[in-house]
């Protein structure tokens, strides 16, 4: 069952199987669909045994990284004397992205048994769901279900009678995009603000409280009771193209587009099929333009670029850009790409903790150039400024929001420089008189 | 959400937020973490709940609760937009014009939330106390746009035709 619309017969769906289907979202409706059979089995396993299979299984991180998560786990020593602690980002911030929520908001005790047998995998006792603060619904449905899940003593001291302690938190965000960095997620949960931290210490060494840490992504950890279900080998399988990629992936699509919504497919399928078969193609008498195919902060690519990609993490990388956390938004022909780009770069200048001066000043004079650019007052200097800002703030910085800034920036003068162009010499936006409503 | 608060910056004086049931829930909350300090955000959640916003008063109750300075909570209040640091109507509207959004048309939304709700400015609170309206950066609902949330009532895929209806629901 597919939502906001029915899936489609060249989907994969795994993760989004029960979405739309409100009886999935209880404790007795997901036992009934074959939830917490993972666990009770990972519960008798040895967490190297778990981490082996997921390590083999080549699930890799669906946050944005795509750092191969077994190989996460495995960085956690056991038996070091220290409290381990697993962290959820569900911190889902990255502009066009909304596919955590949908996971969230329909299929809950999937997210905690993924949570649960990472948790143990790890050796954390104690997990916490951070949640971001604008998103009420999944933050009441997730409690909702850890209240389930603590009744039927599936979580707590002794998770499902294994002697296994197993506490798991909702904590809530509180509206700040960088959270979603995850030691900035980290010093959030502390009671800091969401600076991120410089590395090393890396998380496993030093993260939480100062403690032995794993963070993985929502959609990364609900696919896990699904490779303890069905085996290692049949998630390797799930793969289209490249090798490296492996399993379902769920993708957000937004922007002008006719079907938007979140679509799940194996790892390597095309992308052309996915934007117009999928989909449903462009709005009617509209044309597409232009793709941001892994949320804001990778390269923008043009529509000869999309349509001769295979998605995956090699794929996109392949075609300039990357998988990120495959929220795909489109534009199409009545858009005005530097309007976009400039309202991009003003999300980022708005959300720059501002402790790296690259960052808290290039996102803002970014903003500022672009800006008068598309009101039509830029210059042809524009170009070297936009140019030598973005090599400034790109790989200098603690964490890389200043990075995201500039890629959009870079690939957008590459890619769509005649519409900037136009725009300076023209003296106003061509699209302010057929911009759509 | 109640707005019953009593705090503000005059004659009033100030109710502590943390007593009886509040201070119940306040213990329990505790007992999840291994700092005092990692309840902030939490505890400030409560604040907001019961208040309508997390006014210096209220900041320096949770610091004395909390055992840390009003600096420090000032410091973590402001870096997170959600806090409000005064008071705001009723229904508080927050909207998204991210870029996905604002290319399906979340500009005419603003604009008609603006006009329907008396506020005429961003941030302004109608002349009735009931509502604000602010924009907001990707609210994480980029294939229903535009998506508003009003309180902690999330509504997807508003255009400006719809408004008058969802602002009905709001009295």
């Amino acid at each position: 069952m597919g939502y906001p619309h029915k899936t489609h017969p060249k989907e994969t769906p795994i993760l989004s199987k029960y979405f739309g289907e409100p009886q999935a979202r209880t404790l007795e409706g997901w036992k009934q669909r074959g939830g917490y059979r993972a666990l009770q089995q990972a519960l008798g396993m040895t967490p190297a045994d778990i981490v082996n299979v997921v390590k083999e299984s080549g699930l890799r991180g669906r946050g944005g990284a795509g750092f191969p998560t077994g190989s996460k786990w495995s960085f956690m020593k056991p038996g070091d004397g220290k409290a381990h602690y697993l962290c959820v980002n569900a911190d889902e911030s990255e502009p066009g992205t909304f596919k955590d929520r949908e996971i969230m908001r329909w299929t809950p005790h999937a997210l905690l048994e993924g949570t649960a047998i990472a948790a143990y995998a790890i050796g954390a006792e104690v997990a916490y769901i951070y949640i971001r603060g604008e998103f009420t619904e999944p933050l009441r449905v997730m409690e909702a279900a850890v209240k389930e899940a603590y009744d039927a003593g599936i979580l707590g001291k002794n998770a499902m009678g294994s002697g296994q302690r197993i506490d798991v938190h909702v904590h809530r965000g509180a509206g700040a995009y960088i959270c979603g960095e995850e030691t900035a997620l980290m010093n959030s949960l502390e009671g800091r603000r969401g600076n991120p931290r410089i590395k090393p210490p890396f998380p496993a060494v030093a993260g939480l409280f100062g403690q032995p840490t794993t963070i993985n992504n929502v959609e990364t950890l609900a696919a896990v009771p699904h490779i303890l279900n069905n085996g290692a080998a049949w998630y390797k399988a799930l793969c289209l193209s490249n090798p490296k990629s492996t399993g379902s992936k769920l993708f957000s699509v937004c922007g002008n587009v006719s079907r938007p919504g979140n679509y799940e497919v194996t790892m390597g399928f095309p992308f052309k099929d996915f934007l117009y078969d999928l989909c449903g193609g462009p709005l009617p008498g509209r044309k597409f333009k232009a793709v941001i195919p892994g949320g804001s902060s990778v390269p923008i690519q043009t529509m000869e670029e999309a349509e001769g990609t295979l998605m995956d993490y090699e794929g996109f990388v392949a075609k300039g850009t990357m998988l990120g956390s495959g929220g795909v938004i489109i534009f199409d022909d009545s858009q005005c790409m530097v309007k976009h780009i400039a309202r991009f770069a003003r999300f980022y200048a708005h959300e720059s903790c501002a402790q790296c001066t690259q960052c808290r000043e290039g996102t803002a004079w970014t903003t500022k150039i672009l800006e008068r650019i598309e009101a039509g007052g830029g210059t042809m200097q524009d170009f070297d400024t936009l140019l030598e800002l973005a090599d400034n703030m790109t790989g200098k910085t603690i964490c890389v929001l200043s990075d995201s800034c500039a890629a959009p920036v870079v690939s957008g003068i590459q890619k769509f420089k005649h519409e900037f162009e136009a725009h300076i010499t023209g003296k106003r936006c061509p699209y302010r008189a057929t911009a759509a409503a | 959400m109640a707005h019953s608060g009593g705090d503000s910056i005059g004659e009033i004086p100030y109710r502590p937020v943390f007593v009886g049931a509040m201070k119940e829930e306040l213990d329990a909350l505790l007992g999840r973490y291994p700092t005092k300090m990692a309840a902030l955000l939490p505890t400030l959640w409560m604040v907001q709940r019961e208040r309508g916003w997390v006014s210096e008063e209220a900041m320096v109750e949770v610091a004395q609760v909390l055992e840390l300075t009003p600096a420090y909570v000032k410091g973590v209040v402001t870096f997170y937009t959600m806090y409000h640091q005064h008071p705001v109507g009723r229904y508080f509207i927050q909207v998204c014009t991210t870029s996905p959004c604002g290319a399906c048309g979340a500009e005419k939304v603003v604009e008609t939330l603006l006009d329907k709700t008396g506020c005429g400015d961003l941030g302004a609170t109608s002349p009735d106390g009931r509502f604000t309206v602010i924009e907001v950066e990707c609210l994480g609902a980029c294939g229903f746009a535009t998506p508003i949330l009003v309180n902690d009532e999330f509504i997807e895929s508003v255009t400006p035709e719809k408004v008058p209806q969802i602002l009905s629901q709001f009295k």
